[in-house]
């Protein structure tokens, strides 16, 4: 029997702009609920891993592997932050996975953190557009809501997609958050506010966007011959896959389809040994809402052009065949950079456990989650178990 | 910003001000910005430089309304990932046009113009951006022309 890598305890701040707290208090205070969560002894982690986009910028602070491992008092183990732009967390996770798996670790704390309150909206902005070509896209004047909105544009050209469309994931995304307490936005939105929102770059405006969003989420995870020693209710990561494309998003073939995202979904599902309709429920990255409806098409929920299509007629809500984004998404849990990739696995393992309350997919078995960074040149890919 | 830009500018300055890039002459792709490597043929690639016409059509768009510093004093404007005739794309502003006229498959041509400044301290960036044919010819051009090989 092969040995898997379980999750055995997750944690998380409240999503938000945190104006009393820095990167340090509400990274420590998602590490500590993780541990505390998986009932290990601190002195059983023996490595962590801390996805994080751009602490440097953002705060003027790197060197966060010794930075939480100092804060969270937990000794000397190794530590290291790992970089992957908006999928970071995934690729932290990914880390993680791999040093068990390998037999190098035994007991790994995983942290996904972003502290963004600090610097101004402009110069937020500016940091998240470096996930895209600075020197090709970005010194051009194309700003990272605009490089999303060349795929709307592009999407509503060749597949008939319309504004109401654009609008459903924020209106989805935020009645589920309105059940979920660590969610930065908590009440529902109707579609006409979306629609008549501020425009950032035509046609995607203001509410079609993820939010500036301090925060950080926290798993521990171990072998699954160690997790029944610690855990009545492990969650199992059936598969970790990842995918690159061009770093322009001019470079690609297609501008409403994301290659990475199609081949380490597929590379995922047969790891795994199962098919997309085995998946109960469903964290994809919306960091824009075109973003979900492209993801939607890309992962097999709904075929190439019709992801518009399976938001109107409710297949991605909860309750119905292939929920999406039962946290919130982005858009509305909020999305620190590093912390997101994480935040969608705590999310997943609270799903298979039965302990998302008032958002719980009845039966969930096995989930999948997409972490995409910049506009698709990274795709992380991870399917969980029970 | 390191050096205010002057030499993150000054070395791409071919590229940027004349659209040069390369052509694998082993498979026959354009490649804009030039490539280090054909990414098709990896080592069997033969990358030599090419000029651009600078001739091309709207292949999707959007107008920036929150603009970072640089670029406040411009907005509202058009930037558009134009397909060149050659067959590669490339993410450029449109200018010399109403934002209501611009579509997707619109002729544009290259003009050279202020890009950016980089701060109150720092060069000021030239390089392409986009108008449509029309504005110069005075007629709309009804499909690209096949291009020639070099």
């Amino acid at each position: 029997m092969r040995n898997r890598v379980a999750i055995i305890g997750v944690g998380m701040c409240k999503f938000g702009e945190l104006w009393e707290q820095n990167l340090k208090d509400f990274t420590l205070e998602a590490g500590m609920y993780a541990i505390f969560d998986a009932g290990v002894p601190g002195s059983d982690i023996d490595g962590m891993v801390i996805g994080n986009m751009s602490a440097g910028r953002f705060t003027g602070q790197e060197h966060l592997g010794a930075f939480a491992v100092d804060m969270g008092g937990l000794g000397d183990i190794p530590a290291y932050s790992v970089e992957a732009a908006c999928a970071s967390g995934g690729a932290a996770v990914r880390q993680a996975y791999m040093a068990i798996k390998s037999g190098e670790h035994k007991v790994m704390l995983v942290l996904g953190s972003e502290k963004m309150s600090d610097v101004n909206q402009t110069e937020a902005m500016n940091t998240i557009s470096v996930a895209s070509d600075w020197e090709w896209e970005g010194m051009f004047g194309a700003t990272f809501p605009a490089l999303y909105a060349f795929m709307a544009r592009r999407h509503m050209y060749e597949y008939g997609t319309t504004e109401e469309h654009l609008a459903m994931p924020t209106v989805k995304n935020h009645a589920n958050a309105a059940h979920n307490p660590w969610a930065q936005f908590q009440s529902p939105v109707p579609i006409d506010v979306v629609m008549k929102s501020g425009l950032l770059a035509d046609p995607l405006r203001v509410l079609h966007s993820a939010p500036v969003t301090d925060g950080a989420a926290g798993l521990v995870m171990c072998s699954e011959d160690l997790a029944k020693k610690y855990s009545d209710t492990p969650v199992f990561i059936e598969a970790s896959d990842q995918s690159s494309d061009t770093l322009a998003l001019h470079d690609r073939k297609s501008i409403t389809t994301m290659n990475a995202v199609v081949s380490s979904t597929r590379y995922a599902l047969k790891e795994a040994n199962l098919e997309l309709k085995d998946i109960n429920v469903f964290e994809l990255h919306d960091s824009f809402s075109i973003g979900e409806i492209i993801l939607t098409e890309d992962v097999g929920i709904a075929k190439k052009g019709e992801g518009g299509k399976a938001l109107e007629e409710g297949i991605t809500e909860i309750g119905g065949k292939f929920p999406v984004n039962p946290s919130g998404g982005l858009k509305a849990r909020g999305h620190p950079v590093g912390a997101t990739g994480v935040a969608q696995i705590v999310e997943l393992a609270l799903q298979l456990r039965g302990d998302a309350e008032k958002r719980q997919v009845d039966g969930a078995e096995k989930a999948l989650a997409v972490n995409i960074g910049g506009t698709g040149a990274t795709s992380i890919v991870h399917i969980l178990g029970r | 910003m390191a050096e205010q830009g002057v030499a993150s500018v000054w070395r791409r300055i071919k590229a940027i001000y004349t659209i040069q890039g390369n052509m694998c002459k082993t498979c026959g792709s354009y490649y804009f910005p030039p490539r280090p490597v054909c990414p098709e043929c990896r080592r069997k690639g033969k990358l030599e430089l090419y000029t651009f016409k600078g001739l091309g059509t709207i292949y999707s768009y959007t107008v920036v309304r929150q603009a970072p510093e640089d670029f406040k004093r411009q907005m509202p404007y058009v930037i558009a990932q134009v397909e060149l005739d050659e067959g590669t794309r490339l993410t450029a502003q449109i200018v010399n046009v109403d934002i209501e006229n611009v579509e997707i498959g619109m002729r544009v041509r290259a003009c050279f113009r202020k890009i950016k400044e980089f701060g109150q301290g720092g060069i000021i960036a030239y390089g392409y951006k986009f108008e449509p044919t029309m504005k110069v010819t005075g007629h709309k051009e009804k499909s690209s022309p096949k291009q020639k090989e070099p």
